[in-house]
């Protein structure tokens, strides 16, 4: 086991790992920018619509629905249904089918949140906006979103992490990310390089949920809002 | 795009692949149960141990569910690759995974639907002469059971997920016709496979999710009578 | 009858772990058989406090509590509660049982056979005035005021002496309140048990009570005694001012017109020649009430359609001086 160990650190040491398209440093990079991107635009897809529709308190079975059903689909069938699907549309392997698949991952759980958190948002703070003559416009951006944020980070979070992970089997559809130490040390049976890869991945994702975390904490002490309201994740 | 070409007129789904494979993929959906079951029996196994610990000993809660929600947030396939080198590509390495995985939701719905019983029914319970052991079994216990058994099912949801991914250390259930459909992903037969295990795998959950449903209500008939009336 | 009382507190204090003030000071009181004591207050003076020390939900911090001759502190604390009823204003019934089964709790524990629990539950049924339907359901499925009674009948299961009640009646609406403060009489002229009940509301504690204890901050005793010795009497500013600025209309309803003092009217007259009448089981207040409607003229006091005689405002005030 120290043998193992020993191997490991050796690994981390080598130089040849810190350089090139698979070094360290770029596969980090590669893995960040795609989880960086698959939020942003989920979260331009989910926030706006989640919103909306609890403003209007429409879409709450809607939101149930969405979460039951995204926790029964498993990553691993999401990332693999979308390399045919990525492929019949012209777009290829690698790149495409990662994003597609962590997009589909991520909404839910951005969306549902965001739902839950404007939901949350007490009635009579919104009617004495309402009331002091603010247009709908200002309530859900001056009201509602502010008093939601704690829990729609809440979402944030979950769909971040699951992003992290999910971006990993991103490598069995041909992209690169951190994933593809994992998947390559697996085919060459270098279980060095599949520890050292799973070791990277594991403290992204930690690192990940505790940036997440802080801000969270940063919002609530901000607004110090005392309504958490349960998130649905 | 000579793969665009090359597959754009060929079906997704092969039915003729089905209908040959209906022993291998029972087999298949066999194994991803017994994976599943295992993984939560013992999780729930572990996770009691845990909760009894941390409500005896309050203080050990933030502790305990500080580390589970550790181990939550490593994803599954850096999990597994920590303990193959260790555990090699076995059964044992895939459950201690999908174990770890459990602690986190079943700790916290043990603890909470304990903690959460209403104080005037412990006051009532304390007043008509209940040991400390008879109102946690009789009382405390059965009235947890609802946040316990929604622990249990998004427990057993998310590990059915998870399953498909231990077809990358060798074993997978329905996850492994996912894995090979992804190695032969520009064949009919690659696609077909990738949807045999995702679909099923999918309707594994809802399976599973619904009959947990059906054991709640049947374990908890003072919740859902009411809702008749 | 030289019985000793069902209860004895004496010189009872408690003071909670971390806090510097007593919640309850060198209390004594005595609870007799058959007796309603009414603790009431404001809130932090101890009354709930005091309760809970009697079935050991709190230890006391010094004194002795009896129950039934002995010292609760040396019965075993689970013996202890088996025997003494228990009813606050939550009720607490278990959610995940029957009606049936909530009220067999006690019974059960006390391990008493089946055909013994069932006859007990017939027995509590009518007692407490429950409709067998209910006996299948779940406390979910009931309404506030059947909670209430259920909640009554359980701490009654297993007869026991004595039943300590914690606001029982504080979150049911006025109505429902005033049935069942009339129903726990009814059932008390049958039961006689010792009864402490606890209660921030001084019109309840007069109207349940036969004796009062008023407690003030840190639990002090400031007077104990019937309702018309505090009425009439009240020990000092505190306890005037608890009863209340109305303290002699209060007085008037504990007291009932008393024949011998009428005015007499013509004998043999029928009850509908009268202008006003009022029953001769009515309190002085109800006698004010129809003097002062009728614009203060005398008023007629009947029974059974035959006049008595005639109650007076100087009457009335006569009573209250004397």
């Amino acid at each position: 086991m120290s043998q193992f160990v020993g191997d490991v650190v050796a690994w981390f040491a080598d130089p040849v790992n810190w350089t090139g398209s698979n070094g360290v440093p770029n596969r980090v990079w590669e893995h960040v920018q795609m989880s960086v991107l698959a939020m942003v635009i989920a979260t331009a897809i989910a926030v706006p619509i989640a919103v909306y529709l609890a403003h209007r308190r429409m879409g709450e079975t809607f939101v149930v629905g969405i979460v039951n059903l995204a926790r029964a689909i498993p990553s691993f069938g999401v990332i693999a249904v979308a390399l045919p699907i990525t492929i019949r549309m012209g777009l290829g392997l690698g790149f495409w089918p990662t994003l597609l698949a962590l997009l589909f991952l991520a909404i839910p759980p951005l969306f549902s949140n965001t739902h839950a958190g404007i939901s949350g948002v007490d009635q009579a703070t919104v009617e004495a906006a309402e009331g002091m003559g603010m247009t709908n416009r200002q309530v859900m951006t001056g009201v509602e979103i502010p008093l939601a944020m704690p829990i729609m980070l809440v979402g944030a979070r979950v769909a971040a992490v699951q992003v992290v992970a999910t971006a990993t089997l991103g490598a069995l559809v041909a992209w690169g990310g951190l994933g593809r130490y994992i998947i390559d040390g697996f085919a060459t049976q270098d279980l060095v390089e599949v520890f050292a890869g799973g070791l990277l991945v594991a403290v992204l994702a930690v690192a990940t949920e505790l940036l997440f975390s802080l801000a969270e904490r940063l919002v609530r002490r901000r607004y110090h809002s005392e309504q958490l309201t349960r998130s649905t994740v | 795009m000579s793969l665009v070409a090359q597959t754009s007129n060929q079906p997704l789904i092969v039915w003729d692949w089905i209908g040959r494979n209906l022993t291998n993929i029972w087999d298949r959906t066999v194994e991803h149960i017994v994976l599943t079951v295992i993984a939560v029996g013992i999780g729930v196994l572990i996770s009691a141990g845990l909760s009894l610990i941390a409500l005896r000993w309050r203080r050990s809660y933030s502790p305990i569910t500080w580390v589970a929600g550790l181990l939550y947030t490593i994803p599954s396939l850096a999990l597994f690759t920590f303990f193959v080198p260790f555990t090699g590509l076995s059964v044992l390495t895939a459950e201690i995974g999908l174990v770890s995985y459990t602690l986190l939701i079943l700790v916290r719905n043990m603890v909470t639907g304990i903690v959460e019983v209403p104080s005037e029914v412990l006051e009532a319970a304390d007043a008509m002469g209940y040991s400390r052991r008879g109102r946690f079994l009789r009382i405390e216990l059965p009235l947890a059971l609802p946040v316990i058994i929604t622990g249990i099912r998004l427990a057993t949801v998310t590990i059915i997920g998870l399953v498909t991914i231990t077809s990358l250390i060798g074993l997978g259930g329905l996850g492994y016709f996912i894995n090979r459909g992804l190695q032969t992903f520009s064949s009919p037969i690659g696609t077909t496979q990738i949807f045999v295990g995702t679909v099923l795998s999918i309707a594994l959950a809802v399976t599973a999710d619904l009959s947990l449903v059906g054991v709640e209500r049947i374990l908890t008939p003072w919740r859902t009578r009411r809702i008749g009336r | 009858m030289s019985k000793s009382p069902m209860i004895t507190l004496n010189d009872v204090s408690k003071r909670f772990v971390g806090s510097v003030d007593d919640a309850v000071t060198n209390l004594s009181l005595t609870v007799d058989d058959g007796e309603i004591v009414t603790l009431v207050g404001p809130s932090g003076c101890g009354k709930t406090t005091t309760l809970r020390m009697i079935n050991r939900l709190i230890e006391p911090s010094s004194g002795t509590i009896t129950v039934a001759g002995s010292d609760v502190g040396t019965v075993p604390v689970h013996e202890l509660r088996r025997t003494i009823g228990y009813v606050i204003q939550q009720v607490g019934l278990f959610p995940h049982r029957t009606v049936r089964q909530n009220i067999a709790t006690v019974p059960s524990l006390l391990g008493w056979d089946t055909d013994h629990i069932g006859s007990r539950i017939d027995e509590l049924v009518d007692l407490v005035a429950i409709d067998r339907s209910i006996l299948g359901r779940y406390p979910l499925e009931l309404s506030g005021g059947q909670r209430q009674r259920v909640g009554v009948a359980r701490a009654l299961a297993a007869d026991p002496p004595v039943l300590l009640m914690d606001e029982p009646f504080g979150a049911v609406d006025p109505v429902v309140r005033g049935h069942l403060q009339g129903e726990l009489l009814d059932l008390q002229s049958r039961l006689h048990k010792a009864i402490v009940f606890v209660t921030h509301d001084i019109d309840e504690a007069i109207l349940v009570g036969d004796r009062i204890a008023i407690l003030n901050t840190g639990g002090i005793l400031e007077q104990f005694g019937t309702p018309g010795e505090l009425l009439a009497r009240p020990a000092n500013q505190f306890v005037a001012d608890f009863l209340g600025s109305d303290r002699a209309i209060k007085r008037l309803s504990l007291l009932p017109i008393d024949v011998s003092l009428l005015e007499p009217s013509l004998p043999g007259t029928a009850a509908d020649q009268c202008m006003a009448a009022i029953d001769v089981g009515a309190t002085l207040k109800e006698a004010l009430d129809a003097i002062v409607s009728g614009n203060g003229r005398d008023v007629a006091v009947c029974a059974e359609d035959v006049c008595v005689g005639t109650v007076t405002i100087d009457m009335i005030h006569r009573r209250l001086t004397e």
